[in-house]
């Protein structure tokens, strides 16, 4: 238990490793975008579950921070600054890898901001509204928390849904590749696709680890004494309305960054991810994942999203969540895994009592 | 050590303390008693930092604590328990011990994701110092069960023993013994008295007298939120205004 | 002039529409302590359902009908979704009422479809106008207005003066001694959603005509209408009207300072700023629904 959980992340990685080579053997390498897709997604929510499952807040504004994250790269990295052209500080900024020069899509030249310093940006911007809107929301007891947080995404996607600089109902396209190293570039081209694979279940699976971690020490101890009993934790000197904010910060770090990096494997961003749909099917994820459990949440968020993008569910897409959503609440609100957990163990004790023997033998079991 | 001076805490139009004046010494077991609404538990939350009390102040060693957030004030080295245990749910006995620990700890999250060896270090001091104080309260054998297995009695043990984790130096404790039986009141009166003895200064508020004339160094008896008498447990015992409050019930011959 | 009058008076006009859907919101809220998300696709489904009735019944009927149906399906929610999940904690509730709103809008859309579809004008047709003090108004506003205006007349009349009515009331002050009165906590409750969900449509039915029907209309009204709720004290019926009123003419207003675009997103900001400067309205008092914690 106090040791880093080695194994399981081998697993799965190992399982990763498994699904891209076979993926590659069968000629199927498009399953890897949508495995990629699932990742980032997969962090957004994992990040959530830490404030959900964990610190036991609700947002159902997460889709706000996303947009926040991959609008404020999308744009410092396709609009041209004039001002940049031909001036001292512009030509020190390039240099200092702030600004970068190149070509849109129609050949002509630009200096935009680079994607790294985008990152940077947005990620300053994250911080900044999760600490303003967080502060004074999560003194608010949950529904009054779940209904500010709706609002916070709302005004969100209806800032940029009709704002030309966002790129209004069109969102904003031609985001161009985040080089982050020599070898590693986010970008949606196929002859980088495996490595953009690795990169994303790498940035993941570091997540996970980094999540699992401060789970099971001191933080995440105070973090789930926030949520049995907030009076006795601040009675043995837990700072809980701190730690709170420090959980909605992080959650939308987190989601600002699956944000970012989404946006340039992309190459676009649309107004839909700043939506409340999407903000309610990242809780409905937490939930089915089993609230307080990163690799169930992990292994349910990246399986019903690829589904979702493979069009599995066709038309009924948001109906699913939906349904998955109360169905889940209603029935299991601790999340699917231990009840299904318990059931497979009276099923595993049911088969073994069955073939002790004869009727008496089972009939004894059961008494 | 803990001086409360005048304090006055309303619930609207009611009044539930007026005017309560006491000192608690350091190293002597003292005990706040009254009848059943007289406003002990509103004075533990009013020290403790749940409550802001429209008058009156509270000085910790000299240190004035009213006004203050609790998490604060338990830093400075007030710990309590509740009269309903209030342990964390979702939690095993140990952890819920460690989580005691706390304020006394520092690593944060950074430091916890990357488990530096300094977290390391500190989880594993915390994991003694926990596993001492269970030992301690003589529960180290659940350490590991989740809390909801226990019986309440060994509840209000677990609770004891993470308010004992914050190192406290006044350790208030309501109404520990109710719902124990007269086996488990002896074992809560000798571990009071060894919590003391350790230099923990304990506050109680309770109803059973027995226990509080045995091991009371000094009582305070509160009733409608008014402090009615003072001193130790003879003095009390034979205070005309106390006795006419119990209506002389079982106080008479409560001593053992 | 007539330009802040226009403005006021669409303000008012859709504001009361929210005040439809606060008043659902603070009567549910008051008897079962339940937000219920879902109180914008009544207004929604009561819309739709008169529409598809308008094709084969007369405008009146269908109406009717259409409230009558929701009214049902409302009364439906409670008895097969609701009454087993009493055990839940507030916040599980309020996010199963979005999961029941999502499933609503997307089962619409399947029923109907994306179009956007509308009532026939209850008086004269889209052209009709009515002039008063140089701003030409719609005869519909007319409906609008007074058919809240009627609801809020009969509901207060319905609390005060007929037995159920005391009876939704004792259920939401004091539910055991409710129960002990021998009131039937169960069948109050089933008729509290049935309210709302006859009040939701009525309200999306009288709008129609002016602003338009779609499945997706329910979410923005039911966050807006929860805004006017807790802008006027969340759980006082007659407040979410003013409340409703104070949205639907802060958002009008707004064009005259923000793009067009963003009006939508003032509703939204009221809401964030109640919720966090005030979240017990302005009509209510401080600590008396516990919004805040510690």
């Amino acid at each position: 238990m106090k040791k880093t959980p080695v194994v399981p992340v081998g697993i799965v990685a190992a399982v990763l490793a498994a699904l891209q080579l076979l993926a590659t053997a069968f000629g199927r390498e498009y399953y890897l975008t949508e495995l990629i897709m699932a990742a980032y997604y997969s962090v957004v929510v994992l990040g959530l579950c830490l404030l959900m499952g964990y610190a036991g807040q609700i947002s159902l504004g997460h889709g706000g921070f996303f947009a926040i994250g991959g609008y404020t790269s999308a744009i410092l990295t396709t609009r041209h600054l004039p001002w940049a052209a031909g001036t001292d500080w512009g030509g020190w900024l390039q240099r200092a890898g702030v600004l970068a020069a190149r070509q849109d899509l129609y050949g002509t030249d630009m200096i935009t901001v680079t994607p790294t310093a985008a990152f940077a940006a947005a990620m300053a911007l994250t911080l900044a509204v999760s600490l303003l809107i967080g502060y004074p929301a999560l003194r608010l007891k949950g529904h009054y928390l779940a209904m500010a947080t709706l609002g916070f995404g709302l005004i969100v996607y209806r800032i940029v849904l009709g704002s030309e600089f966002a790129g209004a109902a069109d969102g904003i396209t031609s985001v161009p590749p985040w080089r982050i190293t020599p070898g590693l570039v986010l970008s949606g081209r196929r002859a980088v696709r495996v490595a953009n694979y690795y990169a994303a279940w790498g940035f993941a699976l570091l997540v996970v680890l980094f999540l699992i971690h401060v789970t099971r020490s001191r933080v995440g101890r105070a973090l789930r004494s926030i949520h049995g009993g907030e009076t006795a934790a601040n009675a043995m000197g837990i700072h809980t309305a701190g730690y709170k904010l420090k959980a909605f910060v992080i959650s939308a770090l987190l989601t600002a960054a699956a944000g970012c990096c989404l946006t340039h494997y992309n190459g676009g961003i649309w107004p839909s991810e700043a939506g409340a749909l999407k903000s309610v099917r990242y809780v409905a994820l937490v939930a089915a994942g089993g609230m307080a459990n990163l690799w169930g949440v992990l292994v349910i968020s990246t399986v019903l999203t690829f589904l979702s993008l493979r069009g599995c569910f066709g038309t009924f897409d948001h109906a699913v969540f939906g349904i998955i959503l109360i169905a889940i609440i209603s029935l299991a609100p601790q999340g699917p895994l231990k009840p299904v957990a318990a059931w497979l163990r009276a099923a595993g004790r049911a088969l073994r009592g069955g073939r002790a023997g004869d009727f008496a033998g089972a009939r004894t079991h059961h008494a | 050590m803990l001086e409360v001076q005048n304090i006055r805490y309303c619930f609207g139009g009611l009044v539930a303390l007026d005017q309560v004046t006491f000192h608690v010494p350091a190293g002597k077991i003292k005990a706040v008693i009254g009848p059943n609404g007289a406003g002990k538990t509103t004075l533990f939350n009013v020290i403790s930092g749940l409550y802001a009390p429209e008058q009156g102040s509270i000085l910790l060693d000299g240190r004035r604590i009213t006004g203050r957030k609790p998490h604060a004030i338990a830093r400075l080295g007030v710990s309590r328990t509740f009269q309903n245990v209030s342990l964390f749910p979702h939690m095993t006995v140990l952890e819920n011990v460690k989580a005691g620990r706390h304020c006394r700890t520092r690593s944060g999250i950074l430091a916890s994701a990357l488990r530096t060896p300094a977290q390391r270090r500190e989880e594993r001091s915390i994991m003694e110092s926990a596993a001492a104080h269970l030992e301690f309260v003589g529960l180290a054998h659940v350490a590991e069960r989740p809390v909801s297995d226990l019986s309440f009695g060994q509840r209000r043990m677990v609770e004891l023993a993470r308010a004992l984790a914050t190192e406290p130096r006044l350790l208030l404790l309501d109404e520990p013994a109710s719902g124990l039986n007269t086996r488990e009141t002896d074992d809560l009166a000798r571990m009071i008295c060894r919590i003391r003895d350790r230099g923990v200064t304990p506050l109680l508020v309770e109803h059973d007298m027995s226990l509080v004339m045995d091991i009371s160094d000094e009582i305070v008896v509160l009733n409608f939120g008014v402090l009615i008498a003072e001193g130790d447990p003879p003095a009390v015992r034979d205070n005309r205004d106390v006795i006419e409050v119990y209506l002389g019930g079982d106080f008479g011959g409560a001593s053992r | 002039m007539h330009q802040l009058l226009q403005y006021a008076l669409s303000g008012v006009t859709v504001g009361s529409i929210y005040a439809v859907v606060a008043i659902g919101f603070n009567l549910i809220y008051r008897t079962t302590g339940i937000l219920n998300f879902a109180q914008g696709e009544f207004v929604m489904l009561g819309g739709m359902t008169a529409v598809s009735l308008a094709a084969f019944v007369p405008l009146p009927v269908a109406v009717a009908g259409a409230v009558g149906i929701v009214a049902v399906c409302g009364g439906a929610m409670e008895i097969l979704l609701f009454r087993r999940l009493r055990s839940h904690s507030l916040l599980h509730m309020i996010v199963i009422t979005i999961g029941l709103s999502i499933v609503v809008r997307e089962a619409a859309l399947h029923v109907w479809d994306e179009k956007v579809r509308s009532l026939p004008y209850f008086t004269g047709t889209e052209c009709s106008s009515v002039r008063i003090l140089g701003a030409a108004i719609s005869p519909q506003v007319f409906w609008v207005l007074g058919t809240v205006g009627v609801v809020v007349l009969a509901l207060h009349v319905f609390f005060r003066h007929t037995l159920t009515g005391k009876a939704m009331r004792a259920c939401s002050s004091n539910p055991e001694a409710a129960m002990l009165s021998g009131i039937n906590i169960r069948n109050v409750r089933t008729l509290t959603f049935t309210l709302s969900g006859a009040l939701g449509a009525l309200g999306g039915c009288v709008i129609s005509p002016m602003a338009m029907t779609q499945y997706n209309m329910g979410t923005g009204l039911a966050i807006k209408g929860f805004a006017a709720a807790i802008l006027g004290g969340l759980g006082n019926p007659m407040a979410g009207v003013a409340g409703g009123i104070l949205v639907g003419l802060a958002e009008s207003f707004s064009v005259s300072i923000m793009p067009a675009a963003y009006k939508d997103a003032t509703a939204f900001a009221i809401l964030l700023g109640a919720l966090l400067v005030r979240p017990h309205g302005l009509f209510g008092s401080n600590g008396a629904e516990g919004a805040r914690e510690l």
